[in-house]
């Protein structure tokens, strides 16, 4: 510490790197309980699944505000979520890939600082430094190794959830048709 | 196989044929699938709209390297495009790596790119995510990033062997083209490194370029998981590497410079030499001679930002050549008739701007 301090305020006694990285806190204990967090969405899909009779019955279409609100508030809180409406969570360690400034989805640029910051926004711990430690835990982990097709820009603000759920709900039934 | 010129004999500026198993008619490809060790180097783009500029950016490196990389915006820095520079060279005969990033466009942009490249003679296409914008001399730019650096990778690949765009439209005649991406063995996740130029591989990269290497034992590591992995048996891998200019520039590009790994010994070395700039060269020959030992290396890629004239040097000392000779213009009788038009146009524009500014011309 300086005997003599430039300015008379001291906001917090803590190093300037542990106060940017708290506006993360939340983004990293998601991926520190990744394979928590992947054992939920599990359950999470299950009981959507369930529930494609209700959908159905409501209509897909008229589900999809409320759905998405919901989704929005919780995937905002946990994961900083960018609502790109093709969630790949399961397959990034549980940390959003939409929230590197390139929008990388298949893994980190070359730019990584040494200390495993980004290169844009120095501050941040890079989305994908997070993804690779995230994926270590989680039994799917895997999936991180995968090739993921360019972001639909189309799907932007619709809810993942519940385009999932449809899909799995069809190859269900075309499945179930073939057997 | 020494001195097999590859070009069409007579006629340097001709396209080659396509070789059974390759895909595209690029030199730099002939030459990697016939287990040389293959030289690449950088240009360095002009600001300027002359083509000479171009042309004499490029014949330092003739007769030293297989293939020339222009790069698209790199830094995130405006200069002549990727396109441009490429379609010249190709006029001249030269087999140019066409750098793609994402950064700029879109996949509408990209792919119309791919096959205007591609129609002029382009062979070699480099898929790179791209600096951000914040790097470089226009940080208030719209980053695009629709494309990342596999999707990018996918898509051509796409685009070249089931001849449709991404769209699934039809192309009545692919791009033939030697795909390309790079890896940066020298940045975190470590372990994901080498995983990551397998996801490359399974998109579509058949040759990889690597970042500037100036940590050689680092590299030896990642190359020993590749291996494992037999990674470099699926693609050719081309080792970056530069010389430094003085430890003042080391220390910038170590702090400017996005995604460059450069250890405090090699900073020490410069400082503690008499003339820094022959020692930054030397050390580089040093890592190109330990480098073309590492197994799965498949050539190096010399970038030698604003000290170009040292490439053929650096090339020739390090003898990873080992006796063989890259293509080389020959001359032909209309190149001078070319050069001396351009001249008179260049002369003859000049005085009519000049001209113009004093008579208006009648409306």
């Amino acid at each position: 510490m300086a005997a003599h301090s430039k300015s008379a305020y001291q906001p917090a006694d803590v190093s300037p790197q542990r106060r940017a990285r708290s506006r993360y806190t939340l983004r990293l204990w998601a991926v520190r309980h990744a394979r928590f967090l992947e054992r939920v969405y599990t359950r999470l899909a299950d009981v959507f699944l369930k529930l494609h009779p209700l959908w159905q019955a409501v209509g897909y279409r008229r589900a999809e505000r409320p759905v998405k609100a919901v989704e929005k508030v919780v995937k905002g809180f946990l994961f900083d979520c960018r609502m790109c409406g093709q969630c790949i969570l399961s397959s990034t360690g549980m940390s959003c890939p939409m929230n590197c400034p390139k929008q990388l989805r298949n893994g980190p640029c070359g730019g990584v600082r040494a200390d495993g910051n980004c290169e844009v926004e120095p501050d941040m711990p890079c989305v994908w430094v997070q993804a690779w430690q995230g994926s270590r835990q989680m039994a799917g982990g895997d999936a991180i190794q995968a090739v993921q097709k360019p972001v639909d820009q189309s799907l932007r603000e619709t809810s993942a959830w519940l385009r999932v759920t449809a899909q799995a709900a069809a190859e269900r039934a075309a499945t179930t048709d073939q057997g | 196989m020494m001195n097999t010129h590859d070009q069409v004999p007579g006629d340097p500026a001709a396209p080659l044929p396509e070789l059974p198993g390759h895909s595209s008619r690029s030199r730099l490809e002939r030459i990697l699938r016939r287990g040389e060790f293959a030289v690449t180097a950088e240009l360095n783009p002009p600001d300027s709209a002359d083509p000479q500029e171009v042309y004499d950016r490029a014949e330092i490196f003739e007769g030293w390297v297989d293939g020339i990389n222009a790069t698209d915006g790199s830094g995130a820095n405006c200069h002549m495009s990727s396109v441009g520079i490429c379609a010249l060279l190709t006029r001249m005969g030269y087999s140019p790596v066409l750098q793609i990033s994402c950064r700029d466009r879109n996949r509408i942009a990209v792919q119309g790119d791919v096959l205007g490249a591609a129609a002029m003679g382009v062979g070699n296409m480099l898929c790179l995510t791209g600096d951000g914008v914040q790097a470089g001399d226009q940080p208030g730019a719209k980053p695009v990033f629709d494309f990342d650096c596999m999707s990018l990778l996918e898509t051509i690949r796409i685009m070249r062997d089931e001849r449709r765009f991404l769209s699934g439209r039809n192309i009545t005649t692919p791009p033939a083209v030697f795909l390309g991406a790079a890896i940066n063995p020298f940045a975190p996740p470590y372990d994901f490194r080498p995983l990551r130029l397998a996801k490359k591989i399974a998109s579509g990269a058949q040759f990889v370029q690597s970042q500037y290497c100036y940590d050689v034992p680092m590299l030896r590591q990642y190359m020993g998981r590749v291996r494992d992995l037999g990674l470099h048996e699926q693609c050719f891998i081309l080792v970056g590497v530069g010389p430094l200019a003085s430890p003042k520039a080391a220390r910038w590009i170590r702090s400017n410079v996005p995604g460059v790994h450069i250890p405090d010994s090699i900073i020490a070395r410069l400082e503690g030499a008499e003339n820094p700039k022959r020692e930054g060269e030397q050390l580089c020959i040093d890592i190109i001679r330990q480098v073309q030992e590492i197994e799965g290396v498949a050539g190096v890629h010399v970038m030698a930002y604003r000290q170009e004239e040292l490439v053929a040097e650096i090339v020739h000392e390090s003898g990873v050549l080992r006796g063989r000779k890259p293509w080389k213009k020959e001359p032909r009788a209309d190149d001078a008739i070319v050069v001396e038009r351009l001249e008179d146009i260049l002369t003859e524009a000049g005085e009519s701007a000049g001209t113009a500014e004093g008579s208006k011309e009648p409306a």
